[in-house]
């Protein structure tokens, strides 16, 4: 037996499902379909979506995050997530990585925001060991000062769910889609967004954070591969998703509430 | 932890009711709990709800409050809602089965409600309880103290 096959006895099983250019929004009702009805642990990790989209937290309200007029002008779709946090602007320079987990499988995990944070902090400094100066900031992930990452969690009885939006590059342009939050870490300091974050392809080619991020989730987990066919809703439970895209009109009310 | 002690103490004072402090966390005497980390103040066949001083310590800031609609039915141990705390939301389940009569609508203002008073102002919904005999399956203080001791001590 090898040392590697070694280490693995006893490390939970992890469902390893790598996905490319695959739609946000089905990626968020997966991922809320495995949240809620399944008992494995499952990383997702979908390199870049195909439609540039925005994707609010579960409470962000479009007219005080967007600039509603450009993002009805342009046909932006614009997505409300099942989980909390901010507002992002994803497309095909995005790489997204999902942890969906029991609350037993890693052990001493406290399932709550902190210590998921923390503990998904020690799985990337694997990652981007040797590599920019890596950390958690607050709750981002960030080279320096600048943030390349952003994460959101939802948080049941027995699982949880981790996932992160890495910005492997963007356009600038996008950006202009996205208004000043009102709530933002204290280390943003008022920066605009092309002075607050930074692109990953400056430190890592996509394949190779692929590759590390695999080897890295392998350190918590005996990972085996999964294809998107083979995952099926269970026939005997009811699910539907709350992720769902804002409707035209849905935004253009916003703005005129305002 | 100070200001803690302070509100849980003036809290009690207004209820009537004595409160004991378990290290860092508050719980109050006369409420049930849930191993989901609810509470529940059952007055006849009406339930009031919120979460536990342990659980808004250990959810941090909350930002939003979803809410059930009145009217709606809930079960005991079935989720009803959702707090939401910086960048994530967790589930709120029920301590009781029955139906939602009053939702704490000060929430959508003042989320914050829900850390700085959790057994007070923070109370998120009111429910008339459609099966008392349900509340003997819900932890009293002493038991609800117990087990987060345990909980917190496996970490």
């Amino acid at each position: 037996m090898t040392i590697s096959q070694t280490r693995n006895i006893g490390l939970p099983l992890m469902n390893l499902l790598k996905l490319k250019g695959f739609s946000i929004l089905l990626q968020l009702q997966l991922e809320e379909q495995l949240l809620r009805t399944s008992s494995e642990n499952w990383c997702i990790l979908n390199d870049g979506t195909s439609d540039p989209t925005v994707v609010m937290g579960v409470s962000g309200k479009p007219a005080e995050l967007l600039e509603i007029e450009s993002v009805v002008l342009d046909q932006v779709p614009v997505i409300r997530r099942f989980t909390g946090g901010g507002t992002v602007l994803v497309d095909d320079g995005t790489i997204f990585v999902t942890f969906i987990c029991s609350k037993d499988a890693i052990p001493g995990l406290q399932p709550y925001p902190r210590p998921i944070m923390s503990w998904s902090s020690l799985l990337y400094n694997k990652v981007f060991q040797g590599i920019g100066d890596f950390h958690l900031r607050e709750n981002d992930y960030v080279f320096g000062e600048r943030k390349f990452g952003g994460n959101a969690q939802s948080i049941i009885r027995s699982r949880w769910i981790h996932h992160t939006s890495f910005l492997w590059d963007y356009k600038v342009g996008n950006m202009s889609y996205l208004k000043l939050p009102k709530r933002a870490p204290e280390y943003r300091l008022s920066r605009g967004h092309l002075d607050f974050i930074c692109r990953m392809k400056d430190y890592m080619t996509r394949s190779n954070f692929i590759e590390r991020t695999v080897e890295a989730t392998g350190f918590y987990f005996s990972v085996r591969s999964v294809d998107l066919e083979a995952i099926e809703t269970p026939s005997n439970i009811k699910f539907c998703p709350s992720s769902r895209l804002l409707a035209k009109q849905e935004l253009e009310a916003a703005a005129r509430a305002l | 932890m100070a200001s803690r002690l302070m509100w849980a103490s003036r809290a009690a004072s207004y209820l009537r009711i004595s409160v004991f402090h378990r290290g860092f966390s508050s719980v109050v005497k006369d409420l049930k709990y849930a191993d989901s980390h609810e509470w529940v103040k059952i007055d006849g066949n009406s339930a009031t709800i919120g979460i536990t001083d342990h659980a808004q310590d250990h959810l941090g800031d909350v930002v939003y409050v979803e809410l059930p609609e009145v009217g709606a039915s809930v079960t005991q141990g079935g989720g009803f809602g959702a707090v939401e705390s910086v960048k994530a939301t967790s589930d709120i389940y029920s301590p009781v089965s029955g139906k939602v009569v009053e939702v704490n609508e000060e929430l959508s203002n003042s989320p914050g409600l829900v850390n700085s008073s959790p057994y007070d102002n923070g109370w998120i919904i009111k429910v008339e309880v459609s099966d008392a005999g349900e509340i003997k399956n819900l932890m009293d203080a002493d038991q609800y103290s117990n087990f987060c001791d345990e909980e917190d001590s496996k970490h």
